[in-house]
């Protein structure tokens, strides 16, 4: 049976009066590649960043392998309003830092790079083994971790081998050409060591011969790194060709979901990307 | 090959500063001003390297560096002045029970343990430091940028309040300061606790921790994204950075031999940030050689110009006191014109660097007359 690693439940997210994400629920199983799509300012980012602590959610919860890492019990005026819809399903507040859920083996990357932009390649990666590093600031200081950090360059030239990018590894990350600054992005988040890898927009910027690379590239790394794969993108045949399951949101709220065929012939999420034809006119 | 051969070089110049060290501390009396010069500059450089751990490789933009270097220099002082001659210091409003107690229990302790007293001293005034640092990190370190300067700021300008304020004078000796503070056995000892504790830090730096502190400088966001605890390591660097602040303070009492609440002045600390803004932000070799070079200039290559200048019978004009610092003022504007990232920008110094700079530098003199190829 198909284990769940990530479940959204009831994820609402609200901005002063905007509502970002309205009840959102999902789920992604293990080892799938699932896509997160939708028109401009849908709330894909935005579930992103409730997803990695970025952003505390007005109600709802997050579950990574069955383990609560996000949850929030409203307070003040929301009470009123999702109190009754919970049923009081969640009674406590969990908000964990994204350093937290980093390292509970949730890696992602972003939408507009970011990047450590004056270190070299090699160092962007080097910096992601840190938070697995045992040892203190002291020892560390006094080269005592001498074979932790052995080990550790090891991995990250390793991990920069097998994406390609050993032979820019001691290039400025900003020098680098845009293609090379996303696989980067990747590397970088590979070496947290996650299960679940979150992509934003991975092929934003890129020309279609690099988009189409990009497709095998991630099932590359998927069954390379055990990985479990949540992706927002726009370039519908990448999401298309590589999506187990897609998610389709708009205006903050669900509007479809299945396999690639099942939606490709939704109507309704047709008429979100295309817009409802007006009756009223001629 | 290419690594033994620097390594040879480096061992060259180690030696070369240890006998430039011995031939000044044995002419002392002949060559003053490049020994005051030296000993200030070095100290200095401590200050800047933790001030640029801090902001140059934290990210951080700290102004309280003459806050926790006041905190070392009492600290020291308190240590170091000689046991018979404290009533003399506190003559004006008498000495604390507690420091009485205090020196009279160091009097009491093991030879062996007195003769490393310096050491303990400024370890001491460090830990206080620290102690301090941790604290109001607490609240501060929850600040950007500007904010985080301002706050660091006041809390200097707190510090030294309470220094001279009259409650803290059997403590402190209020304005009084403090004097009689035991100096340093010679030009080699500052320079041996410099090299330890700038060697801490470069090697802080160039651990794991070190990357973490970059990921923090280059991007907040992301580098919470890999994983990196950011207060924890923004305090980290900040209590650090205040440690050897400290110290670098408690080596300035012991030079200057007599310490009070107006050498810690904000001024102070403009000038290590200057000091730190012409080496090249992110750069320690950088910091090293401005703090000295910034000193030698200040105290002594520029002394002529403070007296007057006769051509002849005629007296040139402006060669007075105080114009040394105009022109300090307009060779810091023009470096700041010319190098935006300060003497080395974010490199560090390297034979191979030197090399290249000369190579580069030689072949421009000679395409100087013929044409450029390329």
């Amino acid at each position: 049976m198909l284990r769940n690693i990530l479940r959204l439940e009831d994820i609402t997210m609200q901005f002063g009066g905007v509502v970002a994400i309205d009840n959102l629920s999902l789920e992604v199983n293990e080892n799938e590649i699932v896509s997160l799509i939708g028109p401009n300012g849908a709330g894909k980012t935005t579930a992103f960043n409730v997803i990695t602590g970025v952003y505390a959610p007005t109600n709802g919860a997050v579950y990574f392998k069955d383990k609560l890492i996000v949850s929030n019990f409203p307070k003040g005026p929301m009470k009123k309003i999702y109190a009754g819809q919970n049923n009081g399903k969640y009674t406590t507040t969990i908000k964990k830092t994204p350093d937290q859920i980093t390292k509970l083996n949730v890696a992602r990357t972003f939408q507009n790079i970011r990047l450590f932009k004056e270190l070299t390649a090699f160092e962007n990666v080097l910096i992601a083994k840190h938070m697995r590093s045992k040892a203190n600031w002291l020892s560390a200081t006094l080269c005592l971790n001498y074979k932790e950090e052995r080990k550790m360059r090891e991995e990250a030239l390793e991990l920069l081998d097998i994406l390609g990018l050993i032979d820019v590894k001691d290039e400025i990350a900003s020098s680098l050409p845009y293609g090379q600054q996303r696989h980067l992005e990747i590397a970088r988040a590979l070496a947290t060591e996650p299960e679940l890898l979150l992509l934003d927009e991975p092929a934003a910027g890129m020309n279609p011969q690099e988009t189409l690379e990009l497709t095998s590239f991630i099932h590359d790394i998927r069954s390379k790194f055990n990985l479990t794969v949540l992706m927002i993108e726009h370039h519908m045949d990448l999401v298309m060709e590589i999506s187990d399951r897609i998610y389709v949101l708009d205006f903050g709220k669900l509007i479809a979901s299945g396999v690639p065929e099942e939606i490709q012939n939704n109507q309704t999420v047709i008429d979100a990307y295309l817009g409802v034809p007006d009756d009223d006119e001629e | 090959m290419k690594t033994s051969k620097n390594l040879i070089y480096s061992l060259i110049l180690a030696v070369v500063t240890l006998a430039l060290l011995f031939f000044l501390e044995v002419n002392k009396a002949k060559y003053g001003m490049a020994y005051t010069v030296l000993t200030k500059g070095i100290i200095l450089a401590v200050v800047a390297v933790s001030m640029n751990l801090v902001t140059g490789f934290t990210g951080l933009f700290s102004l309280g560096q003459a806050g926790f270097m006041a905190i070392g220099a009492y600290v020291t002082a308190i240590f170091l002045i000689p046991t018979n001659s404290i009533e003399e210091v506190y003559y004006m409003s008498g000495v604390s029970p507690a420091i009485l107690t205090f020196k009279t229990w160091l009097e009491s302790t093991p030879l062996w343990f007195q003769s490393l007293l310096p050491y303990i001293a400024l370890t001491a005034g460090g830990l206080v430091a620290a102690l301090f640092a941790a604290l109001i990190g607490i609240p501060v370190l929850r600040l950007k940028s500007d904010y985080l300067a301002i706050a660091t700021l006041g809390f200097s300008e707190i510090m030294r309040a309470i220094i001279s304020s009259p409650q803290m004078d059997t403590i402190t000796n209020g304005s009084y300061g403090l004097k009689k503070i035991q100096g340093f056995s010679s030009l080699i000892q500052v320079f041996l606790i410099a090299a330890v504790c700038i060697t801490f830090m470069i090697l802080l730096i160039r651990s794991t921790y070190g990357r973490a502190f970059k990921a923090i400088r280059e991007d907040e966001i992301a580098a919470e994204a890999m994983g990196i605890n950011l207060f924890k390591h923004k305090s980290l660097s900040f209590i650090i950075g205040s440690f050897f602040a400290a110290v670098s303070g408690g080596m300035l009492a012991m030079f200057m031999r007599s310490i009070d609440a107006k050498t810690f002045t904000v001024s102070l600390t403009y000038d290590i940030l200057l000091i730190v803004v012409v080496g090249g932000i992110g750069s320690i070799t950088g910091s090293i050689l401005s703090s000295l070079l910034v000193t030698a200039s200040k105290e002594w290559w520029l002394r002529f110009f403070d007296s007057p200048l006769y051509i002849g019978s005629f007296q040139v004009p402006l060669f007075k006191t105080g114009f040394r610092m105009v022109i300090f003022s307009v060779v810091l504007l023009l470096i700041v014109l010319f190098y935006q990232r300060g003497l080395m920008g974010r490199n560090e110094f390297s034979w191979d660097g030197l090399a290249k700079a000369f190579n580069k530098l030689k072949s421009k003199s000679s395409n100087k007359g013929g044409s450029k190829i390329a």
